[in-house]
């Protein structure tokens, strides 16, 4: 797994306190790890943090699973 | 559920349910055995380093096992939900949580739910939260303020968090009256159950100010003890002539109200009834009452007016007695209330034990009022050596007496000129 892809895990299992196991590259925040809207803006928030990219409103509700999150940093980083 | 006002005299409301956290304990029974035993909850403020403020001591919640009385917030709040809510919540979660086992109460049809409502509130609210946030937006970083800083700083959410909780959705609403806040709340509630808007409600306050942003504006505002930062135990000694101030202290105290036939048609374990509410203004000043507190002394009257009793009726009176100068006017509004009926009543203020819970002070000390009525024991006034001033009135210095107590009445004044007063009765 790459870097970002590991970080990316971490972050979503701090922020909503979910087991590791369950945090796949399918994973739906919303469906899958009990996140809510609030939640799921936080997220991008810690990514944004993390990773020191912006991710624009319009690309943030694109974001709905751990694959779409990784992928999408994974772009930014190397753009 | 009835919404006849012609049946309101019939509805009584008493208590069902009780949740306590206190800076002396978690938990009703511990916060009251180490009250009347004599113990403090004050100490140097542990939260943050109080050393740059003229006022370093403080009644902080003892970290600790549950079982042990102490705050294990994993217990009341799950660690990922945690973020999302101010301490404030956190404590105001913890005692309506207790409140709720305690009662027994479930709702299990949707009428049942909708007549079963909330209403906590706080002083403050979220404090610390405000501040920090401001603290985020100020290093120039606004984008990154979490989504969670106004839902975790706002009055109502404890009413909000609860509903939610345990699916209660009757009246959700929420009271700020500073200091008076627990009385009102509970009061409010009660009328609300009397006008047939509810069955159940689950009522008190919170707080959680203690924190360098409180603490540092009460001092400025004077109102806090500097004198006793090496000795905080005696820092809170309502009436006693070297009292400077009074100590912050944080937790929360909720209770579950319910009307009468409904707690006895289910067999509810009922600890007393609400009989009395009064409320009044001063209309004077921000922070200080008026001479002679006769805006304390109106809330009394309208309490017993509404109680139907008359003040030889009263056994315990559990008073504001913050430590401050404004002890003694709540002394002379007492005392006036009583009349010739002075000399037979006792009264304490629990403050000298817990410091002052601001939003959660009236709660608690209803519920102190309760327990005293249980147990016919009068908590005692702590640090009470030398009175100011002398009375009539029993102060329960320093230790609890065993006194028979049917009635009592427990006052709370706030910021603004704003008073209340709740009698409570033996079942």
């Amino acid at each position: 797994m790459s870097e970002i892809a590991d970080k990316v895990k971490k972050i979503v299992v701090e922020h909503l306190g979910v087991e590791e196991s369950k945090v796949t590259p399918d994973a739906s925040f919303i469906d899958d790890l009990g996140a809510d809207s609030l939640d799921t803006v936080e997220l991008v928030m810690a990514f944004e943090e993390a990773f020191s990219v912006e991710i624009p409103e319009d690309a943030a509700e694109k974001i709905a699973t751990v694959k779409d999150a990784i992928d999408y940093i994974e772009k930014q980083k190397a753009a | 559920m009835m919404a006849n006002l012609s049946a309101m005299k019939e509805r009584r409301v008493v208590v069902t349910g009780m949740g306590l956290v206190t800076p002396l304990a978690v938990g009703v029974e511990q916060s009251w055995q180490r009250l009347i035993a004599g113990q403090t909850g004050i100490g140097r403020i542990s939260c943050f380093d109080p050393s740059d403020l003229p006022a370093q001591v403080a009644g902080e919640v003892p970290e600790g096992p549950t079982a042990e009385g102490g705050l294990t917030l994993a217990d009341w709040v799950p660690t990922k939900d945690q973020k999302k809510m101010d301490r404030f919540i956190h404590l105001g979660m913890a005692a309506a949580i207790q409140a709720v086992e305690d009662s027994g109460w479930k709702p299990e049809t949707e009428e049942e739910r909708c007549a079963t409502g909330v209403m906590i509130g706080s002083g403050i609210g979220g404090l610390q939260t405000i501040y920090e946030a401001s603290l985020t937006v100020a290093s120039g970083k606004a984008r990154r303020l979490s989504p969670f800083f106004i839902p975790s700083a706002l009055i109502n959410l404890i009413s909000g968090h609860v509903s939610i909780r345990y699916g209660f959705k009757g009246p959700n609403h929420s009271a700020v009256t500073a200091c008076a806040t627990g009385v009102h709340a509970i009061g409010d509630a009660t009328r609300l159950i009397m006008l047939g808007d509810a069955d159940v409600m689950v009522a008190g306050g919170a707080e959680a100010a203690v924190c360098s942003l409180g603490i540092a504006g009460f001092s400025s505002a004077r109102a806090l003890s500097t004198s006793f930062n090496d000795t905080p135990e005696k820092a809170s000694r309502p009436w006693d002539r070297d009292r400077d101030g009074f100590v912050m202290g944080e937790g929360s105290g909720i209770v579950v109200l319910e009307e009468y036939e409904h707690a006895k048609a289910r067999g509810a374990k009922i600890y007393g009834e609400i009989i009395g509410y009064g409320l009044s203004g001063d209309a004077h000043h921000i922070t200080a009452p008026a001479e002679g507190h006769e805006g304390a002394f109106r809330a009394m009257t309208a309490a017993l007016r509404s109680a139907g009793i008359t003040p030889a009726d009263i056994d315990y009176v559990n008073a504001h007695g913050t430590s401050t100068m404004a002890d003694d006017l709540e002394l002379d509004a007492v005392e006036r209330f009583f009349g010739n009926d002075a000399k037979r009543v006792a009264m304490s203020s629990t403050k000298s034990a817990t410091g002052h819970l601001l939003g959660a002070a009236g709660s608690v000390e209803a519920m102190f009022s309760m327990l005293a009525i249980r147990d016919n024991v009068a908590p005692p006034t702590l640090n009470l050596d030398n009175p100011a001033r002398e009375s009539v009135i029993d102060r329960v210095a320093h230790e609890a007496q065993q006194r028979k107590i049917n009635i009592a009445l427990s006052n709370s004044f706030g910021f603004g000129g704003t008073n209340a007063s709740l009698i409570v009765k033996g079942i």
